[in-house]
């Protein structure tokens, strides 16, 4: 019963969504900058401003969150420091996203003076992914055996080489969806965005060019009442990258599983 | 008599934080034979292979008094290359543990640690340490498939061609037919025969008759404690000790 409600659900918001936004969905949708506020033209503009942040939130937290896995698996035995960090890691996950916004539109835009912004919403991205990252990595590096790690190190491996050469290629497919995961909050992120990467529709030139996302563009069609099916379409357009990069990704991790194996 | 020594063990004893595993070890391993410890289980079998490698490190807590010679190094002394030691000392496990990547892969591991990367020099390795395990005519037209889906005692004998491979002086085997079938377990009683040409073994047996079938000299352990030592047929036909004498003719164990 459950299940099936869940499953309901998801549909109804499908179809919903795709219902109202699939007509708007033309190539010039995709490749036109938005006119008048959003009420005629395309989304390119706001395509190329959430590409940019989502890759600036990635490059910036999965480093930092495998890193951060890796220590706590490999580098330390339980301790007060590594239950320390575990636990703050636990309570970043619960905090909620107009927080970090507020933070980030804080430090980031305002101390440190970097203004709405690319890196300013990224970072802040990036702070919000990072406890996400951590635990399926971390997940996933507990899972490889034991006795792999044994074999490195009996075989004459550091535990670098035997990190970077048994652990990391075994946990990857593990730490990969926790990336992917990472990758779909943070397109889908609007709060925390608005305050700490702007609204602007202008096409960005650098990393401290403000910009708007998809999400927050949909956000602000349907708040401030500027178009509906604009909005829908923005919607369905979100929706239709999502799926594709988790096919895409889907894909490659069940290659690499199958290649190892 | 330092010069019939390959491995000299002198009052070794180890502990797991306040758990005793060895006690007061003394005995020597001569050069190219096929030393057997054996024993039943929890009597510090594997604790004392382990220790030969230094893979107790890996373990939280734990802590040794004595000594263990190879040739003229001190494996107990902090300060040694564990890298050099254990490639000097390879091991083999009682479970076949093939990395999860190709044969050729697995094989070429321990070679590419220290940066033997030409894959020329790679292959001549490959081929050399599997013909030494006696794997080589099963594999040679799937050095690319992934190790995972040989049988288990092809896994067994890949495990021990990835140790050839970096050309060790000792092998320390703990149980490595103890998963096996009996046939597997014959075609690696026979390449342990090959290889005592070249290089000292010391066998974990998974039963008495292992033991018994191919090792040269035998040291029987009780709860940490080495009861006896000596050539085999000694240790199986007349032990010298009572204990030894019951757990050969299994009374216990």
């Amino acid at each position: 019963m459950g299940a099936l409600s869940t499953i309901a659900v998801m549909i109804l918001i499908l179809f919903q969504i795709l219902r109202e936004g699939l007509p708007v969905l033309h190539l010039s949708f995709f490749l036109e900058s938005p006119k008048e506020m959003g009420r005629e033209g395309g989304i390119f503009s706001t395509i190329v401003g959430t590409a940019a942040l989502t890759l600036v939130a990635i490059v910036v937290g999965a480093p930092l969150g495998v890193g951060t896995a890796i220590f706590l698996r490999e580098y330390t035995r339980e301790s007060k420091v590594s239950r320390m960090i575990r636990f703050g890691t636990d309570c970043l996950a619960g905090v909620p996203s107009i927080i970090f916004g507020l933070f980030g539109f804080v430090f980031f835009v305002i101390h440190l003076n970097m203004g709405w912004s690319i890196l300013s919403g990224g970072l802040t991205l990036a702070a919000m992914i990072l406890p996400t990252v951590i635990s399926t990595a971390e997940e996933s590096i507990k899972a490889i055996p034991y006795s792999y790690r044994e074999v490195s190190y009996s075989l004459g491996g550091t535990k670098w080489q035997t990190v970077t050469r048994v652990v990391l290629p075994g946990a990857l497919p593990g730490i990969f969806t926790g990336i992917l995961l990472s990758v779909g909050r943070s397109i889908g992120e609007t709060a925390a965005v608005i305050l700490t990467a702007g609204s602007s529709l202008i096409m960005p030139t650098s990393l401290f060019s403000p910009i708007r996302t998809m999400s927050v563009h949909f956000y602000i069609l349907a708040r401030e009442g500027i178009s509906m099916k604009m909005a829908y379409g923005t919607g369905a357009a979100l929706i239709l990258f999502v799926l594709i990069i988790n096919v895409m990704a889907q894909w490659l991790i069940n290659r690499y599983i199958r290649h190892r194996t | 008599m330092s010069q019939a020594s390959k491995i000299i063990i002198e009052d070794f004893s180890f502990y797991y934080a306040s758990v005793q595993a060895l006690q007061n070890i003394n005995f020597k391993i001569r050069p190219k034979e096929i030393f057997t410890v054996f024993g039943p289980a929890r009597s510090g079998k594997t604790t004392l292979l382990k220790s030969l490698n230094r893979l107790t490190d890996l373990i939280f807590g734990t802590s040794h008094t004595g000594t263990i010679h190879l040739d003229e190094t001190d494996i107990c002394d902090p300060k040694v290359d564990l890298t050099h030691l254990r490639r000097r000392i390879g091991m083999v496990f009682d479970l076949p543990t093939p990395l999860p990547m190709s044969i050729f892969d697995n094989i070429a591991y321990g070679p590419k640690l220290s940066g033997t990367n030409r894959r020329n020099r790679l292959n001549e390795i490959a081929e050399k340490a599997l013909r030494s395990a006696v794997l080589w005519d099963e594999v040679k037209d799937r050095l690319n498939t992934s190790a995972l889906r040989l049988s288990g005692g092809q896994q067994q004998r890949l495990c021990i061609a990835r140790v050839l491979a970096l050309e060790p002086e000792v092998l320390l085997l703990d149980e490595p037919c103890s998963g096996l079938d009996p046939i597997s377990t014959a075609s690696i009683e026979e390449t342990l025969f090959q290889l005592k040409k070249d290089l000292t073994i010391i066998l974990v047996p998974h039963n008495i008759q292992q033991a018994s079938r191919v090792a040269d000299r035998a040291g029987f352990f009780l709860n940490g404690e080495l009861v006896e030592e000596g050539p085999v047929y000694q240790i199986f036909t007349k032990p010298k000790d009572k204990r030894t004498e019951d757990y050969v003719t299994g009374r216990f164990g």
